[in-house]
């Protein structure tokens, strides 16, 4: 650690560095603009499109793609997949880095941020979908933070702490899959009530099921695209355990979301079959959704299942990177791009640049948590106290 | 046609609004809801409204809202197509139908649906469905996240984006403060037209309906209000089909809530099953590792007493 840290300090100026601090310091200064002049100096929202990037890139796309830590705790603890526990740490880390981040970014989206807690302390709307959504938003991030805890834990020495909570595991995971379904579905659902706006190819009564089925897509996408980031830039911190079994988790995973991608493929396809949008298909929008089935979900199917047959994992990897720009798709799609799609050009949505720039920041600072977190606490390898604990 | 005080104070009486702050919103409640009986609302008759503002410059004038940019005697802007927004909870347009010399106009502002959208999509109950009719927002408690914007499906609600610390959800409130002391809405009373009449909701369906009878060449023959989105409190008549005045035609009379019923009601089903189902994977899997384990000791030990044997 001490290493890092001297090292860091000599050669301080490293392009990582140069760009992160350029971007921190311009989201504080679009924070500020955000928090003195309000939402409207620094969007381009309206009355007509009252949630913008923030919604859907920040909280659509961030949860879909932190549901890595539900699927594969759920897969190591509950479907008895031991072998593919080196997974499980990064998992966990980027899925409760992923939340906080979420929970951070609707902070600047709302219109007042420190009445976050209110649906809680002051009134319950339980017939509104948002107050699940929040609710177990909440919840999780508290479980995801307990699952993540040993790992500081074991490197601030505090073992008995540790224990205890390692104890939990079982009940956390299964805590955390039910909370995980519900609001990866429920994001879903959000856009429920307005069939009137959403462009009937992606409204379906089945949205939540869409929505849900993808969250494990881009879980198991997001873990194996991690994992090759990982091996990347942080080999010397990965123990022979995480190497060994880093093939394995690639393949399995690549397995898995073919079978998933396929599933999706089908359902979704009962959605247009159950709404009779086929006529729909030969229009403009038909032509995306098209793109969307054709090109993000049925190809990485095929291209995963390749990959796994061939043990390719080059081809499983790029196909991962491929359906999560397919997911991210998906989530733009329906939070901005078929939202609205009645309106007249005139009256639609595009970011504002200061828009983007928050979250660019926002992912930033996740990047640079995520790299101080690993390279200190036992993350890609066993402690060498807890080895054979878990 | 506009109705005398007297006769809306004795309403008023009857219904007991000024007593009766409704203390839940029904409305945002799962079940199929008809409305408070005897609950007020305003019928606008398109083929009455001459377009002349009257009834913005009035709803200005009494919700204390600022000065507009140009006067409300400048009907130029009637050239373009407006909506509600922070600064104004209700605006006329104006629409060329092919079918009329005339143009037509129409007034829009919050349409106080029976069952609001916006009630039931707020995570903090800001919304409340009155036993007046009114829809009221309470900027007390609101977040800002604007889920109430996104469910209207009449596009109503507006949002004060440049206040930076108190910005608040803005929109029409049929008057609540006016109509809970027995004064008419600021616009129904400021029209010259008596192109909105205030009154029961029953009562105006009546009206309306006794209008189209009188005159069926006249009307289309339409109360828009009375089923759209499972019916609202604002009602509507027209001379043209009301698509072509910009009104959607396509919204359904299923009420909002119901829209969202099927996806709430999972909620208790996830919750109870599949920690279950999860502990009896975990079991299984458990299990099988256990056999696992238990066959692998089996083999190892019969391979040493054979190696044994053989020595
Ligand atoms: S018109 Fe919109 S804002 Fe008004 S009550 Fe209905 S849903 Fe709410
Ligand atoms: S913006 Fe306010 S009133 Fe609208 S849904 Fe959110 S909390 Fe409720
Ligand atoms: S009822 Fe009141 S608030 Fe609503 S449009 Fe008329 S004057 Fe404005």
């Amino acid at each position: 650690m001490s290493a890092t840290t001297s090292r860091g300090s000599q050669t301080w100026f490293t392009p990582f560095n140069v760009i992160t601090s350029a971007i921190i310091i311009v989201g504080l200064v679009i924070t500020f603009l955000r928090f003195t002049k309000g939402l409207g100096a620094v969007t381009h929202l309206s009355h007509d499109n009252p949630w913008g990037l923030w919604i859907s890139f920040d909280l659509l796309v961030g949860v879909a793609l932190a549901a890595g830590g539900y699927v594969t705790s759920a897969a190591v603890y509950l479907f008895g997949l031991r072998k593919y526990h080196s997974a499980v740490r990064p998992a966990v880390l980027t899925g409760f880095l992923g939340y906080a981040l979420v929970v951070f970014a609707l902070h600047y989206d709302v219109g007042r941020p420190w009445r976050l807690p209110y649906p809680f302390i002051m009134q319950q709307g339980t017939t509104s979908l948002l107050f699940e959504v929040a609710a177990c938003v909440a919840l999780y991030l508290t479980v995801l933070f307990l699952e993540f805890v040993p790992a500081a834990l074991e490197w601030l020495g505090l073992k008995r702490v540790r224990d205890l909570i390692t104890r939990l595991t079982l009940a956390l995971t299964i805590l955390g899959v039910v909370l995980s379904t519900l609001h990866q579905s429920s994001l879903g659902a959000l856009f429920l009530i307005a069939p009137s706006k959403l462009h009937p190819l992606w409204y379906s009564p089945y949205l939540p099921v869409y929505f849900f089925v993808s969250s494990i897509i881009a879980g198991l996408s997001m873990v194996i695209f991690e994992s090759t980031l990982s091996h990347h830039y942080f080999a010397d911190k990965m123990d022979q355990t995480h190497l060994d079994e880093k093939e394995g988790v690639t393949l399995g995973f690549g397995k898995a979301a073919s079978l998933v991608l396929a599933g999706y493929f089908f359902i979704k396809l009962m959605g247009v079959a159950g709404g009779d949008n086929w006529r729909l298909l030969g229009t403009s929008y038909g032509l995306w959704f098209l793109v969307e089935m054709i090109g993000f979900i049925a190809l990485p199917a095929f291209l995963y299942a390749v990959g796994v047959r061939n043990k390719d994992l080059p081809l499983i990897k790029w196909t991962a990177l491929w359906t999560i720009i397919g997911i991210v798709l998906n989530r733009l799609t329906v939070g901005l791009i078929a939202f609205n799609w009645q309106l007249p050009p005139s009256r639609r949505y595009f970011p504002h640049w200061m828009e983007i720039a928050i979250s660019i920041f926002i992912v930033t600072v996740g990047i640079v948590v995520f790299k101080f977190i690993v390279t200190r606490m036992p993350i890609f390898y066993e402690h060498p106290e807890y080895k054979d604990a878990h | 046609m506009s109705i005398s005080r007297r006769k809306f104070l004795g309403w008023v009486g009857a219904a007991g609004v000024g007593t009766v702050v409704a203390r839940s919103a029904h409305a945002s409640g799962n079940k199929h809801f008809e409305g408070y009986p005897g609950s007020f609302g305003v019928l606008h008759d398109m083929t009455r409204c001459v377009g002349c503002r009257s009834c913005e410059a009035a709803c200005n004038h009494v919700n204390s809202l600022p000065a507009p940019e140009q006067p409300f005697t400048d009907l130029s802007v009637l050239m373009q197509e407006r909506r509600t927004t922070e600064k104004s909870f209700t605006v006329v347009n104006k629409y060329s139908v092919a079918s009329r010399q005339t143009p037509l106009f129409r007034k829009i502002q919050c349409n106080h649906c029976l069952e609001p959208a916006c009630a039931s999509a707020c995570f903090v109950k800001a919304f409340q469905k009155t036993s007046t009719g009114a829809v009221i927002y309470d900027p007390s408690v609101c977040v800002g996240c604007r889920y109430c914007m996104i469910a209207c499906p009449f596009e109503i609600p507006a949002y004060e984006y440049n206040e930076a610390l108190s910005p608040r959800v803005m929109k029409c409130t049929l008057c609540y403060p006016r109509i809970s002391q027995g004064q008419l809405p600021g616009c129904v009373e400021a029209c010259p037209m008596e192109a909105l009449t205030f009154g029961k909701r029953e009562d105006l369906i009546e009206t309306a309906r006794e209008r189209i009878r009188q005159f069926p060449g006249r009307y289309v023959d339409h109360i828009y209000g009375e089923t759209e989105m499972g019916g609202t409190s604002w009602l509507y008549l027209s001379g043209v089909p009301f698509s072509q005045v910009g009104m959607r035609e396509d919204l359904g009379v299923t009420p909002a809530p119901e829209l969202t019923f099927g996806a709430l009601s999972v909620v208790p089903i996830v919750a109870g099953l599949w920690p279950v189902l999860l502990t009896g994977i975990y079991a299984i899997s458990k299990r099988k590792e256990i056999i696992f384990q238990q066959e692998l000791e089996a083999v190892k030990k019969a391979a040493q007493s054979r190696s044994k044997e053989e020595i």
